[in-house]
Protein backbone atom coordinates (compact mmCIF):
# COMPACT_ATOMS: atom_id res chain seq x y z
CA UNK A 1 0.00 0.00 0.00
CA UNK A 2 1.45 3.52 -1.26
CA UNK A 3 2.01 6.36 1.26
CA UNK A 4 -1.10 8.68 0.13
CA UNK A 5 -3.62 5.73 0.00
CA UNK A 6 -2.20 4.99 3.88
CA UNK A 7 -2.57 8.46 4.44
CA UNK A 8 -6.24 8.72 2.74
CA UNK A 9 -7.60 5.36 4.65
CA UNK A 10 -6.32 7.45 8.07
CA UNK A 11 -7.78 10.66 7.33
CA UNK A 12 -11.21 8.53 6.85
CA UNK A 13 -11.01 6.11 9.55
CA UNK A 14 -10.02 9.03 11.71
CA UNK A 15 -12.60 11.47 10.98
CA UNK A 16 -15.15 7.77 11.42
CA UNK A 17 -13.53 7.39 15.04
CA UNK A 18 -13.21 11.52 16.31
CA UNK A 19 -17.73 11.32 15.33
CA UNK A 20 -18.35 8.26 16.61
CA UNK A 21 -16.45 9.23 19.84
CA UNK A 22 -17.58 12.73 19.82
CA UNK A 23 -21.57 11.62 20.09
CA UNK A 24 -20.85 8.96 22.53
CA UNK A 25 -19.35 11.55 24.82
CA UNK A 26 -22.15 13.96 24.53
CA UNK A 27 -24.35 11.07 25.61
CA UNK A 28 -22.54 10.44 28.80
CA UNK A 29 -23.53 11.84 32.28
CA UNK A 30 -21.52 15.25 33.56
CA UNK A 31 -18.52 14.52 34.91
CA UNK A 32 -18.56 13.31 38.51
CA UNK A 33 -22.52 13.53 38.31
CA UNK A 34 -23.21 9.90 38.16
CA UNK A 35 -23.63 7.96 41.59
CA UNK A 36 -24.79 4.41 40.41
CA UNK A 37 -27.03 2.08 42.96
CA UNK A 38 -23.99 -0.24 42.18
CA UNK A 39 -21.33 2.03 44.17
CA UNK A 40 -23.81 2.12 47.30
CA UNK A 41 -24.79 -1.52 47.27
CA UNK A 42 -20.97 -2.63 47.15
CA UNK A 43 -20.36 -0.26 49.99
CA UNK A 44 -23.04 -1.39 52.06
CA UNK A 45 -22.35 -5.01 51.32
CA UNK A 46 -18.50 -4.93 51.90
CA UNK A 47 -18.87 -2.21 54.54
CA UNK A 48 -21.70 -3.39 56.27
CA UNK A 49 -21.96 -6.25 56.13
CA UNK A 50 -18.07 -7.89 55.39
CA UNK A 51 -16.38 -5.07 57.96
CA UNK A 52 -13.93 -4.24 55.49
CA UNK A 53 -13.03 -0.97 54.99
CA UNK A 54 -10.93 -1.08 51.61
CA UNK A 55 -13.99 -1.36 49.53
CA UNK A 56 -11.81 -2.45 46.54
CA UNK A 57 -9.82 -5.34 48.02
CA UNK A 58 -12.95 -6.43 49.60
CA UNK A 59 -14.53 -6.85 45.86
CA UNK A 60 -11.67 -8.50 44.68
CA UNK A 61 -11.90 -10.82 47.56
CA UNK A 62 -15.86 -11.26 48.25
CA UNK A 63 -17.98 -10.18 45.36
CA UNK A 64 -15.54 -11.25 42.61
CA UNK A 65 -13.58 -13.49 44.70
CA UNK A 66 -14.54 -16.27 41.10
CA UNK A 67 -12.69 -13.91 39.38
CA UNK A 68 -9.42 -13.57 41.53
CA UNK A 69 -9.16 -17.01 40.87
CA UNK A 70 -9.00 -16.69 37.91
CA UNK A 71 -6.51 -14.04 37.78
CA UNK A 72 -4.18 -15.95 40.16
CA UNK A 73 -3.96 -18.88 37.43
CA UNK A 74 -4.08 -16.96 34.49
CA UNK A 75 -0.69 -15.40 36.38
CA UNK A 76 0.64 -19.16 37.48
CA UNK A 77 0.33 -20.03 34.05
CA UNK A 78 2.19 -17.33 32.14
CA UNK A 79 4.65 -17.53 34.58
CA UNK A 80 4.97 -20.98 34.10
CA UNK A 81 5.36 -20.34 30.44
CA UNK A 82 7.97 -18.05 30.69
CA UNK A 83 10.01 -20.50 32.74
CA UNK A 84 9.65 -23.39 30.31
CA UNK A 85 10.93 -21.34 27.76
CA UNK A 86 13.47 -20.04 29.31
CA UNK A 87 15.12 -23.44 30.84
CA UNK A 88 14.60 -24.78 27.73
CA UNK A 89 16.56 -21.85 26.24
CA UNK A 90 19.84 -22.23 28.93
CA UNK A 91 19.73 -25.45 28.20
CA UNK A 92 20.35 -25.47 24.64
CA UNK A 93 22.81 -22.88 25.43
CA UNK A 94 24.66 -25.19 27.99
CA UNK A 95 24.78 -27.97 25.36
CA UNK A 96 26.58 -25.13 22.79
CA UNK A 97 29.45 -26.06 25.10
CA UNK A 98 29.51 -21.79 26.10
CA UNK A 99 31.39 -21.19 29.21
CA UNK A 100 29.70 -20.83 32.23
CA UNK A 101 29.55 -16.71 33.57
CA UNK A 102 31.49 -15.33 36.40
CA UNK A 103 30.20 -16.41 39.54
CA UNK A 104 30.12 -12.73 41.75
CA UNK A 105 28.30 -10.35 38.83
CA UNK A 106 29.33 -6.65 39.37
CA UNK A 107 26.73 -4.54 38.33
CA UNK A 108 28.42 -2.25 36.05
CA UNK A 109 28.04 1.66 37.30
CA UNK A 110 27.01 0.44 41.01
CA UNK A 111 28.77 3.62 42.96
CA UNK A 112 29.12 3.16 46.24
CA UNK A 113 26.18 5.59 46.87
CA UNK A 114 23.78 3.63 45.46
CA UNK A 115 24.69 0.31 46.99
CA UNK A 116 24.53 2.64 50.33
CA UNK A 117 21.34 3.97 49.40
CA UNK A 118 19.96 0.61 48.00
CA UNK A 119 20.70 -1.38 51.65
CA UNK A 120 19.09 1.34 53.46
CA UNK A 121 16.09 1.05 51.47
CA UNK A 122 15.97 -3.05 51.58
CA UNK A 123 14.25 -3.29 55.28
CA UNK A 124 11.84 -0.14 54.31
CA UNK A 125 10.76 -2.21 51.10
CA UNK A 126 10.13 -5.23 52.79
CA UNK A 127 8.27 -3.91 55.74
CA UNK A 128 6.30 -1.33 53.22
CA UNK A 129 5.34 -4.84 51.03
CA UNK A 130 4.40 -6.56 54.37
CA UNK A 131 2.14 -3.33 55.40
CA UNK A 132 0.35 -3.35 51.91
CA UNK A 133 0.38 -7.62 52.42
CA UNK A 134 -1.53 -7.10 55.72
CA UNK A 135 -3.84 -4.18 55.86
CA UNK A 136 -5.42 -5.23 52.35
CA UNK A 137 -8.76 -4.99 53.54
CA UNK A 138 -8.48 -1.68 55.63
CA UNK A 139 -6.02 0.51 53.52
CA UNK A 140 -5.48 1.09 49.74
CA UNK A 141 -3.56 -2.14 48.62
CA UNK A 142 -3.35 -5.94 49.15
CA UNK A 143 -1.72 -8.91 47.73
CA UNK A 144 -1.21 -8.15 44.34
CA UNK A 145 0.77 -4.54 44.99
CA UNK A 146 2.54 -5.52 47.97
CA UNK A 147 3.57 -8.87 46.35
CA UNK A 148 5.42 -7.02 44.13
CA UNK A 149 6.99 -4.62 46.67
CA UNK A 150 8.05 -7.31 48.40
CA UNK A 151 9.66 -9.15 45.22
CA UNK A 152 11.55 -5.70 44.81
CA UNK A 153 13.14 -6.19 48.23
CA UNK A 154 15.54 -8.73 46.81
CA UNK A 155 16.02 -6.73 43.36
CA UNK A 156 17.47 -3.85 45.27
CA UNK A 157 20.05 -5.96 46.38
CA UNK A 158 20.78 -6.78 42.87
CA UNK A 159 21.14 -3.16 42.41
CA UNK A 160 23.27 -3.07 45.21
CA UNK A 161 25.69 -5.36 42.55
CA UNK A 162 25.48 -8.95 43.86
CA UNK A 163 22.85 -11.01 41.85
CA UNK A 164 24.21 -14.29 43.85
CA UNK A 165 23.50 -12.46 46.62
CA UNK A 166 20.37 -11.51 45.55
CA UNK A 167 20.18 -15.41 44.62
CA UNK A 168 21.10 -16.40 47.90
CA UNK A 169 18.31 -14.26 49.78
CA UNK A 170 15.58 -15.68 47.29
CA UNK A 171 16.43 -18.77 46.04
CA UNK A 172 14.56 -20.47 43.73
CA UNK A 173 13.31 -23.48 44.89
CA UNK A 174 12.13 -20.87 47.57
CA UNK A 175 10.23 -18.42 45.12
CA UNK A 176 8.79 -21.40 43.26
CA UNK A 177 7.25 -22.93 45.86
CA UNK A 178 5.72 -19.50 47.40
CA UNK A 179 4.35 -19.09 43.87
CA UNK A 180 2.73 -22.51 43.83
CA UNK A 181 1.38 -22.43 47.41
CA UNK A 182 0.25 -18.86 47.26
CA UNK A 183 -1.73 -20.28 44.31
CA UNK A 184 -2.92 -23.48 45.80
CA UNK A 185 -3.73 -21.30 49.10
CA UNK A 186 -6.44 -19.20 47.66
CA UNK A 187 -8.09 -21.96 45.85
CA UNK A 188 -7.75 -24.11 49.14
CA UNK A 189 -9.25 -21.01 50.94
CA UNK A 190 -11.89 -21.33 48.82
CA UNK A 191 -12.86 -24.70 49.46
CA UNK A 192 -12.95 -23.99 53.04
CA UNK A 193 -15.99 -22.13 52.27
CA UNK A 194 -17.21 -24.76 50.22
CA UNK A 195 -16.67 -27.28 53.21
CA UNK A 196 -18.43 -25.21 56.07
CA UNK A 197 -20.90 -23.03 54.71
CA UNK A 198 -21.79 -25.09 51.31
CA UNK A 199 -20.66 -22.06 48.52
CA UNK A 200 -17.11 -22.02 47.12
CA UNK A 201 -14.85 -18.90 47.90
CA UNK A 202 -17.84 -17.77 50.68
CA UNK A 203 -16.46 -16.46 54.13
CA UNK A 204 -16.82 -18.58 56.84
CA UNK A 205 -14.80 -17.03 59.39
CA UNK A 206 -15.55 -14.48 61.97
CA UNK A 207 -16.18 -10.77 60.53
CA UNK A 208 -14.53 -9.19 63.61
CA UNK A 209 -14.54 -5.55 64.02
CA UNK A 210 -13.90 -3.10 61.18
CA UNK A 211 -10.76 -1.34 60.41
CA UNK A 212 -8.78 -4.21 63.15
CA UNK A 213 -6.10 -6.30 60.80
CA UNK A 214 -7.76 -9.56 61.94
CA UNK A 215 -11.55 -8.33 60.38
CA UNK A 216 -13.82 -8.84 57.12
CA UNK A 217 -13.43 -13.17 57.50
CA UNK A 218 -11.00 -14.55 54.85
CA UNK A 219 -10.13 -11.42 53.53
CA UNK A 220 -6.73 -11.44 55.35
CA UNK A 221 -5.86 -14.88 54.36
CA UNK A 222 -6.83 -14.42 50.66
CA UNK A 223 -4.16 -11.53 50.88
CA UNK A 224 -1.37 -12.83 51.96
CA UNK A 225 -2.02 -16.03 50.05
CA UNK A 226 -2.07 -13.97 46.79
CA UNK A 227 0.73 -11.96 48.16
CA UNK A 228 3.21 -15.21 48.42
CA UNK A 229 1.95 -15.78 44.45
CA UNK A 230 2.63 -12.87 42.90
CA UNK A 231 6.01 -12.62 45.25
CA UNK A 232 7.32 -15.60 44.08
CA UNK A 233 5.99 -14.88 40.17
CA UNK A 234 7.42 -12.03 39.52
CA UNK A 235 10.70 -13.12 41.00
CA UNK A 236 10.70 -16.17 39.55
CA UNK A 237 10.47 -14.15 36.22
CA UNK A 238 12.70 -11.68 37.11
CA UNK A 239 15.52 -14.04 38.02
CA UNK A 240 14.89 -16.17 34.60
CA UNK A 241 15.31 -13.67 32.57
CA UNK A 242 18.58 -12.16 34.86
CA UNK A 243 19.69 -16.03 34.68
CA UNK A 244 20.01 -15.63 31.01
CA UNK A 245 22.07 -12.09 30.40
CA UNK A 246 24.10 -11.73 33.69
CA UNK A 247 25.05 -15.70 34.05
CA UNK A 248 24.14 -17.39 31.28
CA UNK A 249 25.60 -14.74 28.55
CA UNK A 250 28.08 -15.52 25.96
CA UNK A 251 30.49 -12.83 27.49
CA UNK A 252 31.42 -13.97 30.40
CA UNK A 253 28.42 -12.17 32.45
CA UNK A 254 30.14 -9.15 33.99
CA UNK A 255 28.90 -5.84 33.55
CA UNK A 256 30.69 -4.37 30.53
CA UNK B 1 -12.80 18.23 37.76
CA UNK B 2 -9.90 19.74 39.53
CA UNK B 3 -6.82 21.77 38.12
CA UNK B 4 -4.53 19.03 39.38
CA UNK B 5 -6.87 16.27 37.70
CA UNK B 6 -6.30 17.99 34.53
CA UNK B 7 -2.56 18.25 34.89
CA UNK B 8 -2.28 14.46 35.27
CA UNK B 9 -4.87 14.12 32.05
CA UNK B 10 -2.65 16.35 29.89
CA UNK B 11 0.54 14.48 31.37
CA UNK B 12 -0.83 11.41 30.50
CA UNK B 13 -1.49 12.17 26.93
CA UNK B 14 1.59 14.12 26.31
CA UNK B 15 3.23 11.28 27.83
CA UNK B 16 1.63 8.24 25.47
CA UNK B 17 2.46 10.01 22.93
CA UNK B 18 5.98 10.48 23.89
CA UNK B 19 6.18 6.09 24.51
CA UNK B 20 4.86 5.74 21.06
CA UNK B 21 7.06 8.09 18.81
CA UNK B 22 11.11 7.27 20.74
CA UNK B 23 12.15 4.73 18.81
CA UNK B 24 15.11 3.67 20.93
CA UNK B 25 14.08 0.94 23.11
CA UNK B 26 16.51 1.56 25.97
CA UNK B 27 15.21 4.78 26.07
CA UNK B 28 11.46 4.16 25.53
CA UNK B 29 11.89 2.27 28.99
CA UNK B 30 12.83 5.01 30.90
CA UNK B 31 9.88 7.09 28.98
CA UNK B 32 7.39 4.42 29.73
CA UNK B 33 8.81 4.81 33.39
CA UNK B 34 7.69 8.58 33.05
CA UNK B 35 4.81 7.56 31.50
CA UNK B 36 3.62 5.15 34.57
CA UNK B 37 4.18 7.92 36.84
CA UNK B 38 1.96 10.14 35.36
CA UNK B 39 -1.03 7.56 34.97
CA UNK B 40 -0.32 6.64 38.52
CA UNK B 41 -1.01 10.44 39.73
CA UNK B 42 -4.19 10.53 37.80
CA UNK B 43 -5.32 7.49 39.13
CA UNK B 44 -4.35 8.88 42.31
CA UNK B 45 -6.28 12.21 41.72
CA UNK B 46 -9.27 10.48 40.54
CA UNK B 47 -9.71 9.08 44.12
CA UNK B 48 -8.12 5.22 43.03
CA UNK B 49 -5.23 4.45 45.06
CA UNK B 50 -5.46 1.06 44.54
CA UNK B 51 -5.38 1.06 40.95
CA UNK B 52 -2.26 3.68 41.32
CA UNK B 53 -0.49 1.53 43.98
CA UNK B 54 -0.69 -1.33 41.08
CA UNK B 55 0.21 0.97 38.10
CA UNK B 56 3.30 2.18 40.07
CA UNK B 57 4.15 -1.14 41.11
CA UNK B 58 4.05 -2.62 37.53
CA UNK B 59 5.54 0.26 35.91
CA UNK B 60 8.19 1.07 38.40
CA UNK B 61 10.01 -2.25 38.90
CA UNK B 62 7.86 -5.24 37.32
CA UNK B 63 8.05 -4.41 33.45
CA UNK B 64 11.60 -2.20 33.53
CA UNK B 65 13.36 -5.35 34.90
CA UNK B 66 12.14 -7.97 32.00
CA UNK B 67 12.37 -5.25 29.38
CA UNK B 68 15.90 -4.31 30.39
CA UNK B 69 17.16 -8.08 30.56
CA UNK B 70 15.62 -8.49 27.47
CA UNK B 71 17.07 -5.70 25.67
CA UNK B 72 20.60 -6.83 26.97
CA UNK B 73 19.97 -10.44 25.48
CA UNK B 74 19.65 -9.25 22.69
CA UNK B 75 22.20 -7.25 22.32
CA UNK B 76 24.35 -10.19 23.46
CA UNK B 77 23.19 -12.25 20.82
CA UNK B 78 24.16 -9.73 17.97
CA UNK B 79 27.43 -9.39 19.48
CA UNK B 80 27.98 -13.18 19.63
CA UNK B 81 26.85 -13.30 15.78
CA UNK B 82 28.85 -10.29 14.79
CA UNK B 83 32.26 -12.43 16.33
CA UNK B 84 30.96 -15.58 14.84
CA UNK B 85 30.88 -13.86 11.18
CA UNK B 86 34.21 -12.19 11.47
CA UNK B 87 35.42 -15.40 12.47
CA UNK B 88 34.61 -17.17 9.15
Amino acid sequence: MSRPVRLGLFVVSGCGLATVLVLAFIGLPDFGSAHELYGAVVDYTENGLRHATDVVTALNFDIRAFDTLGEEFILFASVSGVVLLLRQLRGEDEDAGQQKGIQEHAFAGASDGLRLASLVLIPVIMAFGAYLVFHGQLTPGGGFQGGIVLAAGPVAILIAGRYLAMKAVAPKRLVESADAIGAAAYALIGLGGLIFVGVYLKNPMPLGTPGHLLSAGMMPLNSVAVGLEVAGAFLVTWSEFLDQTLINSPGGGAGE
Amino acid sequence: MTVLQIIGLVFVAVGGGAVVFVSEPLRQTIVLGFYGIALTFVFFTFQAPDVALSEIVVTGIGLPLIILAALRKIRQHEELRRQREGKE
